[in-house]
């Protein structure tokens, strides 16, 4: 799927180019998107030498452990495939609760961690069962306090910037309650196909 | 507040460890060594949809597809200007970013469309993004289910933020 989409963006955009008369936007974009996503890594580069290094000696300390001992009840129904006090739990609720805070820069290297860690439990190169609903999870958002946005209605002179944080707050939970609740529909699904890992 | 929150972390994670006598320099050195082969791992699946992204977008063809939608939100009450960013906003960060922001300045902050936008912007993410950069560092072929329940989980998030705009300030 993810195949399908990449070429008949890129296929369909030239051609649209081709048609409109766009393709020197087209030719600049591409270059400016080599060059941003070069940008992206290498400052994820950054952030993810300096949390896994970090991650680690939590680790190591038992920080983790008692992080998972701590929601385990909770974690156990979401994540049911995962072996109780395995350390792929303990990244998972760290990126789920830099996520809450809105520690961005911390998110994605506790969840790319996360992922190893899930990666080494299945030994498949196929998503696993916990990998799809940590995903799903994760694309929901579980911000609490949108900082960003609070920046820019700040900047445009809010009377009342922080006014959407209660919104914003149901609309997670909604979304996050319908990420769990269809990626548990999927795994029923795929489960009565008989495609399980 | 949040300018105490990654120090604390810091000093709670060195404390514990040296209380519970972990080398904690080589250690983080061993933990560190990790991240590298992460980030060059993700560069060319992050590389390869961002360029495809952008030519879409930068062909027009996006705008174009946007259009098409627009009178569908219209039927169901939505405020037009609203569409391309719900749009968007499972595929491109910074542009979404960008939309709302201009949906900010222009509207202004407190105007429906401003607010809608802002809680458009904070309760969902940019799920091609994540699973891109997600499954591309550690090395997952198949995404199985992700992305369509990604996309549908989205897809309720956006509707969940405009109705909740509608009904607490509309």
């Amino acid at each position: 799927m993810v195949n399908l989409i990449w070429v008949v963006l890129a296929v369909a955009g030239i051609l649209y180019a081709g048609f409109n008369g766009t393709m020197e936007e087209v030719n600049k974009a591409i270059f400016e998107a080599v060059d941003e996503s070069v940008m992206i890594a290498l400052s994820l580069l950054g952030v993810l030498v300096f949390w896994l290094g970090l991650m680690k000696i939590a680790e190591e300390a038992g920080l983790l452990k008692g992080l998972a001992r701590l929601f385990q009840p909770i974690v156990k129904r979401i994540f049911p495939d995962i072996p109780e006090n395995d350390p792929a739990l303990g990244y998972i609720l760290s990126n789920m609760t830099a996520n809450v805070f809105g520690l961005g820069n911390a998110a994605t290297p506790m969840g790319l961690k996360a992922m190893k860690e899930l990666k080494r439990l299945s030994g498949h190169s196929e998503a696993s069962r916990s990998m799809i609903t940590f995903l799903a999870i994760n694309t929901s958002s579980l911000t609490i306090v949108p900082a960003t946005v609070i920046a820019i209605r700040m900047k445009y002179d809010s009377s009342d910037p922080t006014s959407i944080i209660g919104a914003t707050i149901i609309a997670t939970i909604i979304s996050t309650i319908a990420a769990l609740l269809i990626d548990r529909l999927f795994y029923y699904r795929r489960q009565r196909l008989g495609r399980l890992l | 507040m949040s300018v105490w929150l990654i120090p604390a972390i810091i000093l709670v994670v060195l404390v514990t460890a040296t209380i519970k006598r972990v080398p904690a320099y080589e250690v983080f050195v061993e933990g560190s060594k990790e991240g590298i082969q992460l980030a060059v791992n993700l560069l060319p699946f992050l590389l390869g949809m961002m360029v495809s992204i952008a030519i879409f977008q930068a062909s027009g063809a996006m705008d174009a597809v946007l259009t098409v939608f627009k009178p569908l939100m219209a039927a169901f009450g939505v405020p037009e200007q609203i569409l391309p960013l719900a749009l968007i906003r499972p595929i491109s960060g910074t542009a979404a970013l960008s939309m709302t922001t201009e949906l900010i300045r222009t509207f202004g902050p407190d105007s429906l469309i401003g607010q809608m936008a802002s809680v458009m912007q904070g309760s969902t993410d940019t799920t091609l993004y994540i699973i891109t950069v997600y499954f591309g560092a550690v090395g997952i072929r198949r995404m199985g289910d992700a992305l369509k329940v990604g996309l549908l989980a989205d897809l309720v998030g956006l509707i969940a933020a405009v109705t909740v705009v509608i009904i607490l300030f509309g």
